[in-house]
């Protein structure tokens, strides 16, 4: 059967991506958030998941305001970096898993969570600079990928609580799963961070490390934290820690951390990201 | 962190969203206001439009349903005012990519500081929440 072993949060701020993809991933500037990356790279060559459930939001490429969808599964075979308006990333094409997709897809709407499905689209920033910070610049993605949309941009986004159940139905979905796969769960985005306004670069470490810290253990008590307490402590784009709480619902009543990173500032914004396992 | 259930109460949920300083939330409100100013900027996802649009922005604006007001926040890349119209930082952020923009250089022209101030205060750890969590707070110490 496939099962969950582990958890990671990270942060997908674009300008990683861009540091990566010119070779400035070791300067003054990104070091001390690259170097915070290197355990997890050998832990997770030493882990070798097969497939990765990626919780990440779209930043307008795949989605307009057309159609917001509020949980978006991507059940395609593959999906290419978008072009956010400067050409899209010379990083290989993301491969999907079908057939976990589309049987975590219909394990969901049996379990009650209406999601839409998603066969085409191209994956932007929120998804593949995750990939990056976790695998560098191979000339394939060593794992498949079952992308998880998650509308974290139109008001009202889901509820801290609901992102925590839909990740406890995962987990649910993918244990029904008849395969023998070794999945991991990622829930990206974050941390403290605010792009428009008077009051951006708003940055919390305080509060940032304080949800760290509640990622592990057998507290829920972040799956209670309301949008305005996101909003006004980090940053009106920190609200995409929701996208962490799918990752940490789907590990179970009790984590365990393997590593963890904190650095200020990428760019606008606080890196953060956490490596957890089930703790049974 | 306090626990505490999510509001049911949508007119208190809405309402908690406009109490924060120098913030705009994309709310459904300013989603419908922005409507085309957000599908313009989409628009400038592929270099044929993009090239279109460097060449001539005018007749670009032309075809798309956008108001004076909109098109006179685009030309002078008023960030702040165009949050004001509905548009949403992700997809303004076509607009500033078209132009060569970072992410940090267009968010700082929101916040009346230089970019090398703005710059500075990042690396300096970034903007304290201290005094920038609430409208109605601020106004209440002030008042004392």
């Amino acid at each position: 059967m496939a099962r969950i072993t582990a958890g990671v949060g990270s942060s997908h701020v674009p300008l990683l991506g861009v540091a990566a993809d010119t070779g400035k991933d070791r300067d003054d500037y990104f070091a001390p958030i690259f170097n915070g990356f290197d355990w997890t790279r050998e832990w997770i060559a030493q882990e070798k998941p097969d497939v990765v459930i990626l919780v990440f939001n779209d930043h307008a490429s795949a989605f307009d305001m057309k159609i917001v969808p509020t949980f978006a599964i991507g059940c395609g075979d593959r999906y290419k970096p978008a072009d956010e308006g400067w050409g899209p990333r010379k990083v290989p094409e993301v491969e999907g898993h079908a057939d976990l997709a589309w049987h975590i897809a219909q394990s969901l709407i049996l379990d009650e969570f209406d999601m839409t499905i998603i066969n085409e689209m191209d994956v932007d920033h929120g998804l593949t600079v995750p990939l990056t910070m976790m695998f560098g610049a191979p000339d394939a993605w060593p794992v498949k990928v079952v992308p998880l949309a998650v509308n974290v941009v139109t008001y009202p986004v889901p509820t801290g609580n609901r992102c925590w159940a839909l990740g406890e139905a995962i987990a649910r979905a993918v244990a029904s799963f008849p395969e023998d796969l070794n999945v991991q769960i990622w829930g990206t985005g974050g941390m403290s961070h605010q792009l428009q306004g008077q009051r951006a670069g708003l940055i919390n470490a305080e509060w940032d490390n304080r949800f760290l810290d509640a990622m592990v253990g057998d507290s829920d008590a972040a799956r209670w934290i309301p949008h305005i307490e996101y909003l006004r402590e980090t940053g009106s784009e920190g609200i995409e820690m929701v996208m962490w709480l799918i990752m940490r619902g789907a590990l179970g009543p009790a984590t365990r951390m393997l590593h963890r990173h904190y650095h200020v500032p990428c760019s606008n914004t606080a890196i953060g990201h956490i490596v957890l396992e089930p703790a049974t | 962190m306090t626990a505490v259930q999510p509001t049911a109460d949508i007119h208190a949920y809405l309402a908690e969203l406009e109490d924060i300083p120098g913030t705009r939330v994309f709310t459904a409100a300013r989603a419908r206001k922005g409507y085309w100013i957000n599908q313009f900027a989409m628009s400038l996802m592929t270099p044929e439009n993009r090239a279109r649009f460097k060449a001539d922005e005018d007749a670009y604006y032309a075809e798309w349903l956008l108001g004076e007001d909109a098109k006179a926040a685009l030309r002078a890349r008023d960030y702040n005012a165009l949050l004001d119209l509905g548009g949403n930082i992700y997809f303004l952020a076509k607009l500033f990519s078209t132009d060569g923009f970072s992410f940090a250089q267009a968010v700082s022209t929101m916040t009346g500081m230089s970019f090398a101030e703005y710059q500075a205060m990042m690396l300096a750890g970034g903007r304290s929440a201290e005094g920038n969590r609430s409208i109605r707070e601020n106004a209440a110490k002030g008042a004392k």
